[in-house]
């Protein structure tokens, strides 16, 4: 048993494998899948226009082909389990942003701050909403500004600060 | 007995929720009942139980032996909790019956007394087609839709108001595949299967209950409609698609009200909109319980923590991470000692287990809470099928006994049918493939459109072999492969 079936977290060490190489976070956005289970599932794949996105089958947990993913954000909503984010490591001098899904009230709006939160809901500093998009099928997708040594760790955001 | 207690009860609230990120719910006419002879407000479209929750009324009946008091728990009709006297109807399943204007809702005394003749007027009809279906949920619509398009006389019955099962109350994507509607929420599958089934010839029949399986030349089946109405359902074909109901956990004060089937919460709060408490803690992490967690803080509602008495989290990891990065604590090895409490649910008395699954004493802690949420597992609603006699098995990887069937779902009655959690505790994909399997099947017996029928039930089995290919499909896979034995050696 690994130990995120105990605790419900993954650990970026668990994700390693899987994620974009360094050279590729520094291009610029990129899909980041936290999705290691296999579980019978595939809506991501449809999602991506690109192809990027592949499964061997329904039940393996999916690919990314990271030179065909241009970090459009399309399958941050659709992912079923909310476990698809996007980051852009090249967004500010100091500042990544992250794309996550969100389905609860409020909706945050351009520019408040919010508690940025970790994968076990702990506040770990400050994020600001870029913006907030209410895709069609109410899972709304909040962009955020973090600090750039906080792009792999803020997952959530708590409290609305200002 | 005592008289309800009103004092304490904060009749003037309104728990309605008004705001959801997810759900909007359209609420009728204003309604108003007589409870005990007190007005309660509600809207068309609710329940009365829903109506008297809302209204901070959560006690509804009194156990018979020891006078405690019975508060909300299943929410569908499967438990006994809500039982009350509505316009002189003793044992009325207020869950499941809705709120009309004017409406009589009494406290039954001790077992309750029997109607007054002038307060019952029955009606009869008769219904003779080809195929009925017990339950529309998503294996009863599936395979109804199946059967229907393939040119079978369908009838559906549900005791429910609304059609659509479970899944009308799942805020939730879905996962599984194209064919089975991944990535919609269950709540949108639900109308798209009530679609498809408009476009057929299917007729269906809400707030019935099939109560019994009778003697008659074909399946004949009673049926009846809110109360009132007796309906003879007779038909060569039968597809039993009743679904489940929840499992309870022994505790001592387990019968307090505020301890709620995780399913049962849904239903309050994602069909009727109605909050089911402040302070909540899960029983059980399995995929039932990490999805009503996050629902739960959907609807405005504070997740204190999950507790699960295995060492791993039993459902999805995706599931769990959602609730965790929501703050929301999931303690494995951990289970309930006690609920505390008088009239309702005050607050829980956790504890950790040791590896022989037994309490470790000094280890218990008192957590504030006001409802708690079982999500222990669900038992198949399998009454109907073994009253009218098909062969039974005790099958624990499908959530206990199930009536024994071949891979077209076919029990040891001819013509006898089982679909969807009621074949063997599964989930709502598989319970769609397992309906239009049957559905196409039955259509195929009867002689209609053999291609078409044929090329449906390959496409099914295709997709449910793809569905239970997993790690998580394995158990349920050797619970059914054990069912198809019997039923072979039966033969």
């Amino acid at each position: 048993m690994s130990r995120c079936e105990a605790t419900g977290v993954l650990t970026l060490e668990q994700l390693k494998s899987k994620l974009p190489s360094k050279e590729r976070f520094e291009k610029g956005p990129v899909a980041v899948i936290e999705c290691i289970q296999k579980i019978p599932c595939d809506p991501c794949i449809g999602a991506c226009k690109l192809g990027a996105i592949r499964k061997e089958s329904l039940v393996v947990p999916p690919e990314v082909d990271y030179e065909r993913c241009t970090g459009c954000g399309e399958c941050v909503s659709v992912c079923p389990g909310l476990a698809i984010f996007m980051v852009n490591l090249n967004y500010k001098k100091d500042e990544a942003m992250i794309m996550i899904p969100y389905e609860l009230l409020p909706k945050p709006k351009k520019g408040e701050i919010y508690e940025a939160l970790d994968r076990e809901g702990k506040s770990v500093g400050e994020t600001r909403i870029i913006t907030t998009k209410l895709k069609k099928d109410r899972t709304a997708v909040v962009i955020l500004a973090v600090k750039k040594p906080l792009a792999m760790i803020v997952r959530n955001i708590g409290r609305r600060l200002k | 007995m005592p008289a309800f207690d009103f004092k304490n009860s904060k009749e003037k609230a309104d728990l309605r929720i008004w705001e959801h990120p997810v759900l909007h719910f359209e609420r009728g006419e204003t309604v108003h009942m007589y409870m005990n002879e007190k007005e309660i407000k509600g809207y068309e479209g609710e329940t009365i139980v829903a109506a008297l929750y809302a209204s901070g009324i959560k006690i509804y009946s009194r156990s018979i032996k020891y006078d405690r008091p019975r508060g909300f728990f299943c929410g569908i009709g499967k438990c006994s909790s809500c039982l009350m006297r509505v316009n002189g109807i003793p044992h009325t399943r207020t869950c499941v019956t809705l709120m009309e204007n004017g409406m009589k809702v009494e406290y039954e005394k001790s077992r309750g007394e029997p109607p007054a003749e002038s307060e019952v007027e029955a009606e009869r009809d008769k219904v003779d087609t080809d195929l009925v279906v017990v339950g529309g949920g998503p294996a009863g619509l599936s395979a109804a839709t199946a059967a229907a398009k393939l040119g079978v006389d369908v009838f559906i019955v549900d005791e429910n108001p609304k059609a659509g099962g479970q899944l009308i109350k799942q805020t939730h994507k879905f996962f599984g595949s194209k064919s089975t509607y991944a990535g919609i929420r269950g709540i949108e599958i639900a109308k798209i299967l009530l679609k498809d089934l408009r476009k057929t010839s299917a007729k269906w029949m809400l707030n019935a209950s099939a109560i019994g399986h009778y003697e008659g030349k074909k399946h004949l089946l009673v049926a009846v409609q809110n109360n009132r109405k007796l309906i003879e359902l007779s038909a060569e074909k039968v597809i039993v698609a009743s679904g489940t109901r929840e499992n309870m956990l022994l505790f001592p004060n387990n019968d307090l009200p505020g301890i709620c089937g995780a399913g049962g919460v849904q239903t309050l709060m994602n069909v009727y909109g109605v909050k089911p408490g402040n302070d909540a803690l899960i029983v059980g992490a399995g995929n039932v319980g990490l999805i009503v967690g996050y629902q739960l803080i959907q609807a405005g509602v504070n997740v204190k923590m999950v507790v699960e008495a295995m060492p791993r989290i039993g459902g999805y990891l995706v599931h769990a991470s959602k609730l965790r990065r929501l703050g929301v604590p999931i303690l494995t090895r951990h289970t309930i000692k006690q609920a505390n409490g008088k009239d309702h649910v005050e607050g829980v008395t956790i504890v950790e287990l040791d590896e022989k699954w037994q309490s470790i004493e000094g280890t218990e802690e008192y957590v504030n809470a006001d409802l708690i949420c079982l999500a222990v597992g669900l038992t198949p609603s399998s009454e109907l099928l073994f009253q009218a006699g098909c062969k039974q098995a005790y099958i624990p990887e499908l959530g206990g006994r199930v009536a024994v069937h071949n891979e077209n779902l076919e029990t040891t009655l001819n013509g006898l049918y089982v679909a969807g959690d009621a074949s063997g505790i599964e989930e709502a994909n598989t319970a769609m493939m397992e309906g239009r399997i049957a559905g196409a099947n039955i259509a195929m017996e009867y002689g209609k459109n053999r291609a078409e029928a044929e090329k449906i039930r390959r496409k099914s089995f295709k997709d449910l072999e793809a569905l239970r290919a997993g790690p998580f499909g394995e158990r349920v896979l050797r619970g059914k492969k054990r069912v198809w034995e019997l039923w072979r050696e039966g033969e």
